[in-house]
């Protein structure tokens, strides 16, 4: 009964999610089912993350269709301005910009459904390419996450001494400044110079400043787990036999965390889409052309009074989208580990 | 105690350090970054540039312009590049506006998140609680900009019951004051009651299976005693921390994008309005503010977790 709400602990507060398979309720001989398997059938019962996901993978679908929607139904490219043309909203033509500069709101048809920018571009082209942008710079700050954080995490654990001397300040550090500041401070000097031969609008930029400033969040953690489980027999066995610090870290220890590291998944992906629109939004994430939702609702602010769909439609796809990954990422934690205590400030 | 406090201290120091490395470093690396052209104006000759580089020292060696700005920070003495105003001043004169949208804010999201998260577990699993965690995991889903843009929008364009933007000083017109600190209040607010009553229940449901609290139920205490002596007291420890940080980085400016959105002329604002132009001195002004508010109430929290659990002693 305890799955079919996020973080739902059973009416007592006892943990219900880990009931005893059900095959040992018939009285036959219980069938082996192993960890993963037993958290997958948990996590399939949980109808409420299973509409979450669905409504994610719907979201996702429809930004990955953004070139489509832009080529056989709006017909104009996410970048490309139209200050001067014309759009006809029941039969009559309309300015798209206005002689003062103002954009047309929303026309409900194919050309312009959301409205215009002060460009003349078309916003729900945007909105989709923009949602592109967003999830792009959340997935590969996420993957940049969880390598460097496993990869902090374990070697600080496992060595301690010397690496972990090295690596827990500078983790330190880090958790201590403000994400926002952090991540603005950074997103403002990167745009200007860009890293290298990285260019300063590029996309990479805001993900690698997402992934940099997050890296604590899932060391840190995944550290003291390490640090646990080094002292355990089956580690002094592993080494008895021989076996090097880096086959014992990732063929004995990892798969150990592993289901931690999972349960931060979602977490980070929430969070990092948060961080990318909270930097788009102070100008020192997503730079022009490209859209993201964040610079979508802060382009929007101003025309909040005579067109409060310009900011609140991005936003209303950006909370959706976190929220459906929130909610299926409290699935998969109690799914896992209904005790697990995990949180990522934004 | 002696011992903690300074131990504290140091590493209080040594993050202040750090941090205005980092900060310092980070906008070194811009290759096209010249704060002598901020300064010297948008029609300086490149002469002009020039002395003003010579005067501020940007033509030193790095670690010079760096020991040159901590000097100057620490004498109060340090001006800003944008607008040539003292950036020691400039904090003083706005920390009381952060501290006013920061601290009711604070009491806010702490009262209301210790009322529903308790509620939660108390009624776990029932209909209060799935509904108070669904409204809670939304609360932690909406960006604070979004939710500012949204109160504006909802409750000072559509129903015109709050003022849209602005700061009222306290001692101008304390009921003015609040007025205009109503949805700066609830936006800052909503996102920690949203995650701090998450916590809460989640902790205070470990506590309830503990033995310790059947114990207190057998010897007769009545539940309301079970739950406020030993339940809550307990599962409070991971909001303490959880707190002392939230705090001290919204007091040192991490709530710039409430202030901006609201125009709010506090520390966040300064901060903001820093980093668009790329103006160093506040920026790690502010960043080594916050290191203090954080290395501080981290303290504060260790203090508080000896007082909530008397096992644990402070030893640093």
């Amino acid at each position: 009964m305890a799955l079919d709400s996020p973080d739902d602990r059973g009416a007592a507060g006892v943990v219900v999610t880990a009931a005893p398979p059900d095959s040992m309720a018939e009285g036959r001989q219980p069938s082996a089912i192993g960890p993963w398997r037993l958290a997958g059938r948990r996590l399939r019962r949980n109808k409420v993350a299973l509409f979450f996901l669905a409504l994610f993978l719907v979201i996702v679908a429809l930004c990955l269709l953004a070139p489509v929607y832009a080529n056989d139904i709006a017909h104009i490219g996410p970048n490309t301005n139209n200050i001067t043309g014309t759009v006809s909203v029941n039969g009559k033509q309309q300015d798209i910009v206005s002689l003062s500069g103002v954009p047309i709101g929303p026309t409900w048809g194919t050309h312009y459904l959301l409205g215009a920018d002060t460009n003349g571009r078309d916003l729900a082209v945007r909105l989709l390419y923009g949602g592109r942008t967003s999830l792009l710079i959340g997935a590969i700050a996420t993957v940049i996450i969880m390598v460097l954080g496993t990869l902090v995490g374990l070697l600080a654990g496992y060595f301690r001494g010397a690496v972990d001397f090295i690596l827990r300040p500078l983790m330190e550090l880090i958790w201590s400044f403000p994400v926002v500041i952090l991540g603005v401070a950074l997103g403002t000097a990167l745009a200007i110079g860009g890293i290298g031969p990285v260019k300063g609008n590029s996309l990479y930029i805001p993900a690698f400043i997402i992934g940099v400033v997050y890296v604590p969040y899932l060391g840190k953690p995944i550290r003291g787990e390490v640090m646990r489980l080094r002292n355990q027999d089956f580690i002094d066995a592993a080494r008895v036999q021989g076996m090097g610090p880096w086959r014992i870290m990732f063929s004995e220890i990892l798969p150990n965390v592993s289901s931690t590291i999972i349960v931060f998944v979602p977490l980070i992906l929430a969070s990092s889409i948060l961080l990318e629109a909270y930097l788009s939004f102070l100008g020192a994430g997503v730079q022009a052309p490209n859209a993201s939702w964040g610079t979508l609702i802060s382009d929007g602010l101003i025309y909040l009074q005579t067109t409060p769909t310009y900011s609140l439609i991005p936003g209303a796809m950006l909370v959706l989208t976190v929220l459906s990954v929130n909610v299926v990422g409290d699935g998969v934690r109690d799914a896992l580990d209904p005790r697990a205590q995990v949180r990522v400030r934004t | 105690m002696t011992g903690f406090i300074a131990r504290r201290a140091a590493s209080a120091i040594l993050l202040l350090f750090a941090t205005s490395i980092v900060v310092f470093g980070i906008f070194e690396v811009i290759p096209s970054y010249n704060p002598a052209r901020a300064i010297a104006g948008r029609n300086a000759t490149p002469t002009t540039v020039a002395q003003v580089s010579e005067k501020f020292g940007f033509d030193k060696p790095i670690y010079i312009q760096y020991g040159n700005t901590m000097k100057l920070i620490f004498t109060g003495q340090i001006i800003d590049y944008q607008d040539n105003l003292n950036v020691v001043q400039q904090f003083g004169q706005r920390f009381p506006v952060t501290a006013s949208l920061v601290v009711p804010a604070a009491i806010l999201w702490m009262v209301v998140a210790l009322v529903l998260g308790s509620l939660s577990a108390l009624r776990a699993g029932r209909l209060v609680d799935r509904g108070l965690m669904v409204a809670a995991i939304v609360g932690v889903s909406i960006p604070v900009f979004l939710l500012a843009a949204v109160l504006l929008y909802a409750f000072a364009f559509k129903l015109p019951w709050f003022p849209n933007t602005g700061y009222v000083h306290f001692g101008d017109n304390p009921a003015q004051w609040a007025y205009h600190l109503v949805l700066p209040w609830v936006s800052i607010a909503v996102l920690s009651i949203g995650f701090y009553s998450r916590v809460l229940r989640s902790s205070a449901l470990d506590v309830i299976n503990q033995d310790y609290v059947r114990t207190a139920r057998a010897k007769g205490l009545t539940q309301r005693q079970v739950f406020t002596r030993h339940v809550l007291r307990n599962s409070l420890m991971p909001i303490v921390t959880l707190f002392g940080l939230d705090f001290a980085a919204l007091l040192g400016g991490a709530a710039l994008v409430t202030e901006t959105v609201f125009n709010l002329p506090g520390i966040g604002q300064y901060e903001a309005q820093a980093i668009g132009n790329l103006d160093v001195p506040p920026i790690m002004v502010g960043a080594m503010f916050t290191a203090f508010f954080v290395v501080l109430f981290s303290a504060l929290s260790d203090v508080v977790y000896a007082l909530l659990d008397p096992r644990i002693r402070i030893t640093g």
